[in-house]
């Protein structure tokens, strides 16, 4: 199975979809669904049958030579994490194009033709193995997001997607000048030029070139991630965006972030990311309280979403930097759990705004009586957003909490906080939506099948992470070794930060 | 004279004597299509006749001009975008009053100009490249006089243009006084052995920095070129952007190297600061633009600061990286000034942003060339712009130019905001305006320039052997 298909079928199915939206209105989502489809099925079929795969750290790699003569190859891999995160990749694809139904109508050509390209530039970047080939993709993604935002989006789009597309080149540059400043200190080491992600692994360099070339690395994933103080994109973009913009924007761009830190900053600078553990729980835990607090003020329901995104996506950051299996395990569920459950809230506001024509929150109220099952999907979805024992995030937000807890308790403490914060603004959400007094006064209907489709899926699964989470874990759980394994291996002082961030952190304090 | 002198020299012999032939054919026919035909072909043969001089190459003409490979592939790419650059004169010219013909003429004689610079070796040569190719690009910009900016910016260019010649002379006299001779590597070998050198020498250099400074409008010698851009007939402004540009680096490059200005701090650090401020100066003043021609001018001034880096990393891979970022440059702002080009109609070139409002709904075709030409200056994956960049940023990180290539990022982000500016007013709703049709030789240009984008910036790998092959001095 060559892995390269995976992109280049999405890459021609955005194509085909953009030519044939000259004469047909239909034809481009019915070519996105099935190329989106194709690569699904193919996913699903490889999970069910990971054990004929190879053994070793990837399950599938696939190498080639791309421009030889700088050593960048064309190189890509397979473990457990980028499975999962496929899975849910092409899972939200699908989900994206059926919402884009019938609210995307003019120019449908070109707007499939970038979902599929944002979607292909997603995949390069979770199965690049080399860095310039992972940056080469990093930046592909952007600019079809850049489109979808500012021509399908609402009233303030074009603001969005210049901010949007700012903030990320900008730190993706800093990224490249890492990558690049890596490149040459293992040339001059070795004598092998190369950008091949295996050989970087375990580059020597003084401590604080490598603390340096991780902050490069950060600020990349920080801003994508995001975490507070590089945040200010994200509220505008997911407001702006179309909803299958806000779907994958929430559910897949942001894992991106997740994904490199898990991927890159630990294996690579492991010396320099235990040093910087306690700071990074740190801004993890003030992300979860700042994001609760604004999500919390909001009266715009996608920017309400957005923000409750800041919060969980602190977890993420919290659960990185404890620098544990179980944490891990933790921040895996987590992404797959609010890749769900937030694109589902999302689904969920840009159904309303077809309907009422507005995402202001005062305007709504005590709409379950007219639309009971909307409003059940919403509670669902609100609860599992709260972390409701039962439902994925719960599972997730719980093992970071715990793993956490080995390392700094203080941290676990001001997280759990968070979680309370997170029941207020959730439970007000489902106040001035579903509940109270009806303050729209005009015809609203419920789900048509279609959507009664996409939420029932959402809704099984999400209930299915919370109740069975071990398949998704077994699945993570190679791939997490060998983040852990690379950073005993390579890090000077193994084992030492188990009580050396902790100490840290009382001086924070 | 040899016959390999002969065969050498043939790409500029072409050139030259095309003018003569066109002079006599319009004393008997006068006819524009006759003459642009003609312009085509001859380029075409100036092109063909590169690969005899390939054979021959390197191949020295003493004293004034040397046939290597990195003059021949600067040769190649100036010839080209000279036929680029022709294709799309007689679909804009088309439509205006008054002679057409001579304009081709013009345009053979300064690209001879152009030409002569890739070549030069010898104060001599040098000095004739440019004048030749100076002198021309006044007619040149002032040719549509009954536009209002033409004769500004026609005397404009002249005013400057002839009192940074003036600098410049005096420069090479100055260093003559000194050297006692006006071949590039003999300077360098006396400069090398002398220690420390005479204010002279100083005095003379930085006359020459103004007046190359001035060709390739670097700040603080940029104050001409947004008024030229706009003034000029859009055809003449590519010309400038790509060909006068590059033929003047390629000669600074050559100079530069011969005279191994690399190991010497007082010149790097001049050209550091001249290239941070172009970056800078440049990015900032396009920032607000509304007229495409003068962003345009304002990012050259930017993307010469950059390319300032491969000079002051003064080794073979700053070279390689130069000539691979002009190539990319060429393109792109080919593919830009093409897509103006072929909008504009005869009275108003469509420079302002409102012309592009709407673009990609009603002609998605040149639209997608723009936004290919604007994502490769702003050196975004997927185009030409982002391996040269990447080229340049290698290039100048193996030579530990830090600090430029730290502003360099800079201000790829501060250029992003106006290169997404018109892309986005690209996109933006469609208004009722009336559109040219797009010609048949205007769509063989954009097929072109697009497939140069694409292929510079997805499969570099041939082209990076290539170069690595060729850059050599």
């Amino acid at each position: 199975m060559n892995l390269l298909f995976f992109i280049i079928i999405l890459l021609m199915g955005g194509f085909l979809a953009w030519l044939s939206g000259k004469w047909s209105s239909i034809l481009p989502r019915i070519i996105s669904l099935i190329a989106v489809f194709i690569n699904f099925i193919i996913t699903v079929y490889i999970a069910f049958n990971r054990d004929s795969y190879g053994k070793g750290t990837w399950m599938i790699d696939y190498k080639a030579n791309w421009i030889k003569s700088f050593g960048i190859g064309l190189h890509l891999s397979l473990d457990g994490l980028s499975l999962l995160l496929l899975l849910l990749t092409f899972f939200l694809g699908i989900i994206a194009v059926l919402i884009s139904w019938k609210e995307i109508t003019k120019n449908i050509g070109f707007y499939h033709f970038n979902l599929m390209w944002i979607l292909a530039g997603i995949v390069g970047v979770f199965l690049s193995m080399d860095l310039f080939l992972f940056y080469f993709f990093w930046e592909l993604m952007l600019i079809p997001m850049y489109f979808l935002i500012g021509i399908w989006g609402h009233e303030n789009r074009i603001y969005a997607s210049y901010k949007f597309f700012i903030f990320t080149q900008a730190s993706g540059l800093l990224m490249f000048i890492s990558i690049l400043a890596l490149y040459f200190i293992h040339g001059a080491n070795t004598g092998i030029y190369t950008f091949d992600y295996e050989q970087l692994l375990g580059t020597k360099m003084s401590e604080s070139m490598a603390m340096i070339l991780m902050f490069g690395f950060l600020v990349a994933f920080l801003v994508k991630l995001p975490v507070v103080p590089f945040h200010s994109w994200l509220p505008d973009a997911h407001t702006e965006a179309p909803t299958a913009g806000s779907l994958i924007l929430a559910g897949l761009l942001l894992k991106t972030g997740a994904y490199g830190l898990l991927r890159f900053i630990i294996p690579l600078f492991p010396t320099a990311a235990v040093s910087f553990a306690p700071y990074g729980m740190l801004m993890g835990v003030v992300g979860i309280l700042y994001g609760a607090k604004l999500a919390f003020s909001q009266t715009d329901l996608k920017r309400l979403v957005a923000y409750t995104s800041v919060s969980h996506m602190g977890f993420v950051m919290l659960g990185v930097f404890a620098l544990n299996e179980l944490a891990y395990q933790g921040v895996v569920m987590q992404m797959i759990a609010h890749g769900i459950s937030t694109g589902a809230l999302f689904i969920l506001v840009g159904q309303l705004y077809e309907r009422i024509h507005t995402r202001d929150i005062t305007k709504m109220g005590g709409l379950w009586a007219k639309v009971p099952v909307m409003g059940a999907v919403g509670l669902i979805f609100s609860m599992a957003s709260l972390g409701l024992p039962g439902l994925g995030n719960f599972i997730a937000e719980f093992l970071i909490l715990m793993g956490v807890c080995k390392v700094s308790v203080w941290m676990t403490c001001l997280a759990s906080v968070g979680l309370i914060a997170a029941t207020i603004y959730s439970l007000r959400f489902v106040q001035k939506v579903f509940l109270g007094t009806d303050h729209y006064e005009g015809k609203i209907w419920d789900l048509s099948v279609r959507e009664k489709l996409i939420s029932a899926v959402l809704v099984i699964i999400i209930v299915w992470l919370g109740l069975m989470p071990q398949p998704v874990l077994n699945m993570a759980k190679p791939a997490i070794l060998n983040t852990l394994s690379a950073k005993e291996k390579n890090a000077e002082k193994p084992g030492a930060y188990l009580f050396h961030p902790a100490n840290n952190i009382k001086d924070i304090q | 004279m040899t016959v390999t002198d002969f065969i050498s020299l043939a790409p500029l012999l072409i050139i030259a004597g095309a003018p003569i032939i066109m002079m006599l054919t319009i004393a008997f026919v006068r006819s524009h299509k006759v003459i642009w035909g003609f312009s085509v072909i001859a380029f075409i043969v100036a092109l063909a006749s590169l690969y005899f001089v390939s054979q021959v190459a390197p191949h020295d003409i003493k004293p004034l001009f040397i046939f290597d490979k990195t003059s021949l592939f600067f040769m190649g790419m100036i010839i080209g975008a000279s036929l680029i650059i022709t294709l799309l004169s007689y679909d804009y010219l088309k439509f205006h009053m008054g002679e057409k013909e001579e304009y081709y003429i013009i345009l053979f004689v300064s690209t001879l100009g152009a030409l002569i610079l890739t070549t030069a070796t010898h104060f001599v040569s040098f000095f004739l490249g440019l004048e030749t190719l100076s002198v021309s690009l006044y007619i040149l910009i002032a040719y549509l006089k009954s536009r209002d900016n033409s004769i500004e910016a026609g005397v404009k260019y002249l005013v400057l243009a002839a009192s940074s010649s003036a600098f410049l002379l005096f420069g090479m006299a100055l260093i003559y006084t000194v050297t006692g001779t006006m071949n590039f590597k003999e300077i360098g070998a006396i400069l090398i052995s002398s220690d420390p050198l005479s204010p002279m020498i100083y005095a003379g250099f930085g006359m020459m920095i103004v007046g190359l400074g001035f060709k390739l409008a670097l700040v603080p010698f940029h104050m001409w070129i947004p008024d030229v851009y706009q003034g000029a007939p859009v055809p003449v402004t590519a010309f400038i952007a790509t060909i006068s540009k590059g033929g003047v680096m390629a000669l600074f490059l050559r100079f530069f190297f011969a005279i191994q200005g690399g190991s010497n701090s007082i010149f790097i650090s001049v050209l550091s600061i001249l290239a941070i401020l172009s970056m800078f100066t440049g990015n900032f003043l396009a920032l607000q633009q509304l007229n495409l021609k003068r962003m345009l001018a304002y990012s050259s001034i930017a993307h010469l600061g950059y390319l300032m880096i491969t000079i002051l990393a003064g080794n073979i891979l700053g070279l390689q990286a130069a000539i691979f970022y002009l190539l990319a440059y060429f393109i792109t702002s080919l593919g830009a000034f093409s897509v103006i080009s072929l909008l504009s109609v005869c009275e108003q070139d469509a420079e302002q942003l409102d012309n592009f409002r709407g673009l990609f709904w009603k002609r998605p075709w040149l639209a997608v060339v723009m936004t290919l030409s604007m994502l490769s200056l702003a050196g975004i994956p997927l185009t030409a712009g982002f391996m040269s960049k990447f080229y340049l940023v290698f290039s100048g990180f193996k030579s530990n130019l830090i600090l430029l290539v730290f502003c360099l990022v800079v201000n790829s982000v501060i250029s992003l905001y106006y290169y997404l500016k018109v892309v986005t007013t690209m996109f933006s709703t469609a208004d009722d305006r009336n559109l040219p049709v797009v010609s048949f030789t205007g769509n063989i240009v954009l097929v072109v320039v697009v497939i140069g984008i694409l292929w510079i910036g997805l499969i570099p790998g041939s082209l990076f052997h290539f170069i690595t092959e060729f850059a050599s001095f």
